[in-house]
């Protein structure tokens, strides 16, 4: 097999990423028999937003703050396009997953412009802009959002209505999702942006169109976030406003800092952390913000590595 | 009544008044945050935060103290800014080694906590805080109402960002600072206390954001997110105007109140985007800002 072409190192990688693979597969095939399947399925389309959110700023050092625009404007363009013109789920989930593609292409143009600190603001600062513009457009229903969206029969044969159904579809999703980071992460394409993460200036004496590579990184991360926020549409039959929020763009931060930025399984840790804390203190009022905040105080000062960068620590192995 | 561009002047001129005083509150907190961002290159998300705390305690001092606007406007700056020294010297300390990405997550948290814990308290909606005695009423000019108020909250801002400017342009004090921002390690070895000095800089600009709060309680109501969306929208406006320039941040902040101001006449739809519109324009021909160099 390809193994053995690889170099050393990274074949001693290789066994513990297939565990940790392995383990995060039997977790979401038996956790329905232990949770709710509609919680998994939010655990699910939330993992994937996070690996996407990750694969800029763990692997091209970018720090998004405004990547909830792609997750709602999916989520929006797959609930119009499955209740008002009647699509089928498949089209309705390419049509969100395409819309947040643009959405990336056209910012990521003018955010790629800046570096670092500044990045962070115009990424913000362009969410904010879409965040009003959906407040006032007719087509997302303003505070209301777009309700009772069909799920629909997949492919015209599969009725996503029942949920063991929509469950495998999201996790097939899920899945595909994961590994095309994956496999985005470990080819050559990757290892060029890890080198921009690492000197950028260094890339750019190699040889390497620089803004090329992190447009491409940015455009594919707003995709798949795309990709998440469609899916999650379908789950909840429901596109709504605080799904482009800036406290959005700040929940997929946190999630991803929980778990480990930089890691391949940390995002996926993260979202069931982050999901499950939210679950268990809805009823507290605002003391989900407060926890949301203090995680992120105790992250940044002590915990910098994450659930997953500590343990792939101990065993010294990437995970 | 006299109309220009087919807009009754009355209602041009209001809005540009308003303008005029989101103006002065954009010009207070990105001066703050350039202030900040020059020493400690952090970007001080909790400045929203602190805004509104200025607010609070302008509100809890003529609650529960009876101490009034005036005593707000000395007070309030001072005691978020030393709040503001407590988090530089326990948390922000620790990150000056690392990314300044990471200051940016701290900042974000501590800022959800504050407003958090506000709106446990107090809900979401607002606390009234009346206008002191003193400027209340107003002037006919003529061609407008002009509320005493607002023109004082105009003039005390731009008297604030002045001075802001002449002292870090034109003082040894100022030059110090600059010169810290520009090489901190050699200024160290000149035998000045760099360290204190960034504390001091941090207590500054949050006292400034304090002093915003502090105006703008008798305007809009005193509310636990009063500072959640104009951070933002203050980000947007350090973008656009680049944070190397003390006075590009001060006419940055004025000249998009301005034209925040005109939009609400014109063309309200776009009232909320025209400052995010304005800055995608700027990013493509000038990335670095307005007054900003590229580095």
């Amino acid at each position: 097999m390809a193994a053995a072409v690889l170099p050393a190192q990274r074949r001693a990688e290789i066994g513990p990423q297939r565990l940790a693979f392995a383990v995060m597969l039997a977790f979401f095939v038996l956790g329905p028999l232990a949770m709710y399947p509609v919680f998994l399925m939010k655990v699910m389309c939330f993992a994937l937003f996070a690996c996407a959110f990750n694969l800029l700023i763990g692997f091209v050092g970018l720090l998004s703050f405004g990547h909830a625009m792609f997750l709602g404007t999916a989520g929006y363009v797959c609930a119009y396009t499955a209740k008002v013109w009647g699509l089928t789920p498949e089209l309705a989930i390419l049509a969100g997953t395409a819309a947040a593609g643009v959405l990336g292409i056209v910012t990521g143009l003018l955010a790629i412009r800046r570096q670092g600190i500044y990045f962070a603001m115009i990424t913000l600062a362009l969410a904010q802009m879409i965040y009003f513009f959906y407040l006032q457009t007719p087509f997302t229903g303003g505070e209301d959002g777009i309700q009772a969206v069909p799920r629909g029969k997949l492919f015209g044969l599969i009725d996503l209505s029942n949920v063991w159904a929509m469950y495998a579809t999201v996790l097939a999703i899920f899945l595909g999702g994961f590994l095309l980071i994956y496999r985005t992460i470990h080819s050559p394409f990757g290892q060029v942006l890890k080198a921009i993460r690492e000197n950028e200036a260094r890339a750019t004496s190699l040889g390497y169109d620089v803004d090329r590579y992190k447009l491409a990184a940015y455009v594919l991360s707003a995709t798949l976030s795309g990709l998440a926020g469609a899916t999650n549409a379908l789950v909840f039959q429901l596109a709504a406003l605080n799904n482009v929020h800036w406290g959005m763009s700040g929940e997929v931060v946190l999630m991803t800092l929980v778990g480990g930025l930089g890691t391949i399984y940390g995002p996926v840790v993260g979202a069931l952390v982050v999901l499950a804390m939210e679950n268990y203190l809805a009823t507290l009022g605002f003391w989900v913000t407060i926890a949301q905040g203090a995680i992120f105080v105790v992250c940044v000062l002590a915990f910098r590595r994450g659930i997953i960068g500590e343990l792939a620590r101990l065993i010294r192995k990437p995970l | 009544m006299t109309e220009i561009f087919g807009v009754p002047t009355q209602a041009l001129f209001g809005q540009l008044l308003i303008g005029l005083i989101n103006g002065s509150f954009y010009a207070l907190l990105s001066l703050g945050l350039a202030v900040i961002f020059g020493l400690l290159n952090i970007i001080n998300f909790t400045h929203g935060a602190q805004y509104m705390m200025g607010a609070f305690v302008a509100w809890f001092l003529l609650n529960k103290a009876g101490m009034g606007y005036w005593w707000a406007l000395a007070v309030a700056p001072i005691a978020v800014g030393a709040f503001g020294v407590i988090i530089e010297r326990t948390m922000l300390k620790q990150l000056y080694k690392l990314d300044h990405l990471y200051g940016l997550l701290l900042t974000f948290g501590l800022a959800l906590i504050i407003q958090g814990l506000f709106r446990n308290e107090y809900g979401s909606s607002g606390l009234p805080y009346s206008i002191p005695s003193q400027l209340q009423g107003g002037q006919n000019l003529g061609f407008m109402f002009l509320p005493n108020y607002r023109a004082w909250v105009i003039v005390f801002s731009l008297a604030v960002c002045l001075s802001t400017w002449f002292v870090i342009e034109k003082t040894k004090l100022g030059s110090y600072l600059r010169a810290a921002t520009e090489n901190p390690e050699l200024v160290r070895a000149f035998g000045i206390n760099v360290p204190r000095m960034i504390t001091l800089t941090y207590g500054f600009g949050v006292g400034l954001a304090a002093l915003a709060g502090v105006m703008a309680a008798p305007i809009y109501s005193v509310n636990p997110l009063m500072g959640a969306d104009l951070i933002i929208v203050v980000f947007a406006v350090v973008v656009i105007g680049g944070m190397g320039s003390i006075m590009g941040s001060i006419v940055t902040g004025f000249g998009l109140g301005i034209i925040e101001g005109l939009t609400k006449v014109f063309y309200p739809e776009a009232s909320n985007t025209v400052i995010f519109i304005i800055m995608a324009i700027v990013l493509m021909f000038r990335p670095a800002g307005l007054f900003g160099t590229p580095r």
